[in-house]
C-alpha cells in the first residue's frame, strides 16, 4: 500500500496541471455541496426552532380534532385536560423529555371594534395560551439559529384580559394608532350601506355591554375589542380583550385573522360557566431528537389509560415546515447530482489519459509480476487521492467561507417568517454533512477512477509494452 | 549457418538441465480476418546457466518466442515449460507471481517506472515477492553496487543517460535473483561504446551468478559472447549452435 500511494502521489505531481483541474473540479464539487448544505441545513434550523417556540413538538387533541375540528374547536375540548397533563408529566419516559407543556385553546368568531368612533368587525382565528408559558417556549434554542430572545410583556398571566393580535387585524379593526403601528394606513370614514350592517354592530355592543362585568369596561389606555363567538352549546358570548400590541404573522390571511389571548379569556368565551376545557396540550421537548420516542410514549400512555386523544408533532400542524424541508432536499440532490457528474467526467478523462500516456509503464510492472488486480489498485488508488485532496481543501474552503459570511452579519427574511433573522451557513457544526459531502465525492472518485483502471489492468501485456 | 532452413529441434548440449522447454509452439495473430503465424513450431530446449541468444531479422519472431518464454504471451499452440512449470496450466495470477519469482526482464526502452528512483526501480521487485525490508536494502544496494551505480541510488530515470538506465534495468533484472532473464535487444538503443560495456556487465554478472540469460538480438557484439545460439527464420528455428557453458 504504502508503494502503491507513492507511485500515486508521485505520478499525481508529475501531471500537476492535469491534477489540479481535476482536483479543482472536486473541490468544486464539496465546496458547492458544503455551503448549500450549510445554509439548508441552517434552514431547516431555523424553521423549526421558530415551529417549536411556537407550537411546541407535538400536541395532544382529542381524537378527529386534527382533521374535523377547525370548523368547531369548541366542540373538540379535552375534557378534564388538567388530569391529562398530570398524567403525562409525570410520566418517567415522557416526563424529563418536557421542557414546557401547556394547554391551549383555539376558537374562531368575530372581532369588533366600536369605540373612537370607528365601527369595523372581522372573522378571527383565536388561540387562547398562558403566557408565561409561552415566553419560556420562545426561548427554546436548541440548535442556536433564533435571532435572540427578547421578552415579550404585551402579555402576562397577571393580566388575563390582555391579547396580541395580527398586524393585518389591527388594521382591519382601525387599530394602527392606537398601536402606534408604522405604515398602517387608518380606516377610510366609514359610508352608510343600509340599515343592517349598523344595527348587527349595535346588537354586538350591545351584547358585549350587557355581559362584561362593570369593571372590566372601565376605560384603559389600551385599545379595547370585542370578541363574539358561539359556546360549546351554541349560545353567542362576548369578551372585551385589551390589545396589548400587534405583531406580523408572515403570512397574510392569519396576519388579517389572528388574535392570541390569555386562555381563562378563550375558555371564558367558548365554554362560559361550563367546565374549561382545553383544545390541545402542547409538549415543548428539551431536544428534538426525543419527538419520536415521546410521541410513540404518548400514544401507548393514551391507549392504556382508554383516553381518546391522538397526538401529532409540529410537521403536521405546519405542513409549510415540511414542504420547505422537501424543496431543499430536492435541490441539494440536484446540485449533488449535477456535481457528482462533472466530478465523474473529469475523473474519468484524467484517469484516462493518465492510463493511455502510461500503457507501457503498466506492461513493464506486469511483467515484473504485479497481478491485474494491482494494476487495478495502482489506477484506482491515484484517482482516489486526487479526489480526496480535492474534496479536502473544497471542505476546507467552504469552513473558512462559511465562517467569513457568518461574521459579515448578513440577515435575511426566511419564507413565513415577518421578521429578518441572521443569515447563517451552518456548515462547521454539521460534522454528518461534511462527511458525507467528503466521502460521496471519494466514491464518485473511486467509481470513476475504476473505469480507466480496469482498462489498464484488462490490457494484454505484450499489447501494453508495444504501447509507444 | 545452414543454407536451407532445415527445421532444427535443438536440445541442450553438455550437461545442464534444461530450463525452458517447447514443443510445437506457434503462435498465430489475427488482425481482423487477416492471420499472421509468428511462430510455426518450434520445439527447443534451452540449458540453465547459459548465456543464450535468439538472433534472426526483424519479424523473423524472435520477440515473441522471448515473450512466450517469459510468460507474458500465450502461444497458440504447443506446450511449454519454463523452470520446471506447465505455464499453460496457471492462471493468470499465478503466472504474473509466477513471473514475480522466476523471471527477470530487460527491455529495449530500459521501461523504468519514471516516478521512482533508481534505488526504488531495483527494489520494486523484491517487494513484489514480499522481502523483508532488511533484506530488501541489502540486496538493492549489492546490485546497484554491481552495475556502478551506487552513486546514483536517489536519481531518477529522467536523470541518468541511456547506459545508466539499462544498468538500472539489469540491476532490476536480477536484484530477486531469478532463473531466467530475458533481453529483447537490450543494446539496441545504445552506443556502440555503452552497449559493449553493458553486455560486459551482463556477462560478468551471469557468470557471478549463473542466472540463465535469453537474449534476443542482432547485434553481433552480443552473439559473440553466446554459448548458445539459436536462429529463427520466418518463425521457424533454422539452426542451434550449442557452446560449453562458461
Amino acid at each position: 500500500m504504502k508503494l502503491l500511494l507513492k507511485i500515486a502521489f508521485r505520478n499525481m505531481l508529475r501531471n500537476l496541471r492535469r491534477s489540479l483541474m481535476t482536483g479543482s473540479a472536486v473541490a468544486a464539487g464539496a465546496l458547492a455541496l458544503l455551503l448549500f448544505g450549510g445554509f439548508a441545513a441552517y434552514i431547516f434550523a431555523g424553521l423549526e426552532t421558530n415551529n417549536v417556540q411556537r407550537i411546541g413538538h407535538l400536541t395532544v387533541f382529542r381524537a378527529d380534532y386534527f382533521l374535523l375540528g377547525a370548523g368547531n374547536p369548541a366542540a373538540y375540548g379535552i375534557d378534564r385536560h388538567q388530569e391529562v397533563m398530570q398524567l403525562i408529566e409525570r410520566d418517567p419516559v415522557v416526563g424529563p423529555m418536557i421542557n414546557v407543556i401547556t394547554p391551549t385553546q383555539s376558537l374562531v368568531g368575530i372581532a369588533g371594534n366600536f369605540s373612537g368612533g370607528v365601527e369595523a368587525s372581522k372573522t378571527f382565528l383565536g388561540t387562547g395560551l398562558i403566557p408565561s408559558n409561552r415566553e419560556r417556549m420562545r426561548q427554546w434554542d436548541e440548535f442556536r439559529a433564533s435571532a435572540g430572545y427578547v421578552p415579550d410583556k404585551r402579555m402576562s398571566d397577571e393580566d388575563p384580559s390582555r391579547g396580541v393580535i395580527g398586524v393585518g387585524l389591527a388594521r382591519v379593526l382601525g387599530l394602527c394608532a392606537p398601536l402606534g403601528l408604522h405604515g398602517c394606513p387608518a380606516l377610510p370614514a366609514a359610508r352608510p350601506s343600509g340599515r343592517s350592517a349598523p344595527a348587527a354592530r349595535q346588537e354586538l355592543t350591545d351584547l358585549a355591554a350587557r355581559d362584561l362585568a362593570p369593571d372590566t369596561q372601565a376605560s384603559d389606555r389600551t385599545p379595547q375589542i370585542d370578541l363574539l363567538a358561539a359556546t360549546a352549546g351554541g349560545a353567542p358570548n362576548v369578551v372585551q380583550l385589551s390589545v396589548g400590541g400587534a405583531e406580523p404573522q408572515g403570512v397574510k390571511e392569519l396576519d388579517d385573522n389572528f388574535i392570541a389571548m390569555p386562555l381563562g379569556l378563550a375558555q371564558q368565551l367558548v365554554y362560559g360557566r361550563g367546565e374549561h376545557k382545553a383544545t390541545g396540550i402542547v409538549l415543548q421537548l428539551h431536544r428534538s431528537e426525543d419527538l419520536p420516542a415521546a410521541r410513540a410514549r404518548l400514544t401507548g400512555l393514551f391507549r392504556q389509560h382508554h383516553l381518546d386523544l391522538e397526538v401529532r408533532d409540529f410537521g403536521e400542524l405546519s405542513p409549510f415546515y415540511g414542504q420547505v424541508v422537501k424543496m431543499f432536499s430536492s435541490i441539494f440532490l440536484f446540485i449533488a447530482l449535477v456535481m457528482g457528474v462533472i466530478v465523474l467526467f473529469a475523473v474519468i478523462n484524467t484517469m484516462t489519459m493518465n492510463v493511455m500516456e502510461r500503457t507501457n509503464e503498466v506492461g513493464t510492472i506486469r511483467a515484473l509480476g504485479v497481478r491485474r488486480v494491482g494494476i487495478r489498485a495502482q489506477f484506482t488508488v491515484e484517482g482516489v487521492l486526487i479526489g480526496a485532496i480535492g474534496a479536502t481543501v473544497g471542505a476546507a474552503l467552504a469552513l473558512a467561507i462559511a465562517a467569513l459570511v457568518n461574521q459579515a452579519g448578513l440577515t435575511w427574511v426566511p419564507p413565513g417568517n415577518a421578521t429578518a433573522v441572521p443569515l447563517r451557513l451552518d456548515v462547521a457544526g454539521r460534522a454528518l454533512l461534511v462527511v458525507s459531502a467528503w466521502l460521496g465525492l471519494a466514491i464518485v472518485t473511486t467509481l470513476a477512477a475504476l473505469l480507466p483502471a480496469n482498462r489498464a489492468a484488462r490490457l494484454p501485456v505484450v499489447d501494453a509494452l508495444r504501447h509507444v | 549457418m545452414a543454407a536451407a532452413a532445415a527445421l532444427v529441434t535443438a536440445t541442450a548440449a553438455g550437461t545442464s538441465a534444461a530450463v525452458v522447454r517447447l514443443q510445437r509452439v506457434a503462435k498465430t495473430y489475427r488482425s481482423g480476418a487477416l492471420e499472421v503465424p509468428a511462430l510455426r513450431g518450434i520445439s527447443l530446449e534451452i540449458p540453465s546457466h547459459r548465456f543464450s541468444v535468439v538472433v534472426g531479422a526483424s519479424g523473423s519472431g524472435k520477440t515473441t518466442l522471448l515473450n512466450i518464454i517469459g510468460c507474458i504471451d500465450a502461444p497458440s499452440s504447443g506446450a511449454i515449460e519454463v523452470c520446471g512449470a506447465d505455464i499453460a496450466a496457471l492462471s493468470d495470477d499465478a503466472v504474473s507471481d509466477f513471473r514475480a519469482r522466476n523471471i527477470g526482464f530487460i527491455f529495449q526502452t530500459f521501461s523504468l517506472v519514471p516516478v521512482l528512483s533508481a534505488y526504488e526501480n531495483v527494489e520494486y521487485p523484491l517487494l513484489l515477492v514480499g522481502m523483508p525490508q532488511a533484506e530488501r536494502r541489502r540486496r538493492t544496494l549489492a546490485m546497484l553496487e554491481a552495475v556502478g551505480l551506487a552513486g546514483q541510488a536517489r536519481q531518477r530515470p529522467n536523470e541518468l543517460s541511456g547506459g545508466q538506465r539499462q544498468r538500472v534495468a539489469i540491476a532490476r533484472a536480477l536484484v530477486k535473483e531469478p532463473q531466467v532473464v530475458l533481453a529483447d535487444e537490450p543494446t539496441a538503443n545504445l552506443d556502440s561504446a555503452t552497449g559493449a560495456s553493458i553486455i560486459e556487465l551482463m556477462r560478468r554478472v551471469q557468470v557471478q551468478s549463473r542466472t540463465t540469460f535469453i537474449f534476443a538480438t542482432h547485434d553481433p557484439q552480443l552473439m559473440s559472447h553466446a554459448d548458445e545460439t539459436f536462429v529463427i527464420r520466418d518463425g521457424q528455428l533454422v539452426e542451434h549452435h550449442a557452446g560449453a557453458a562458461r
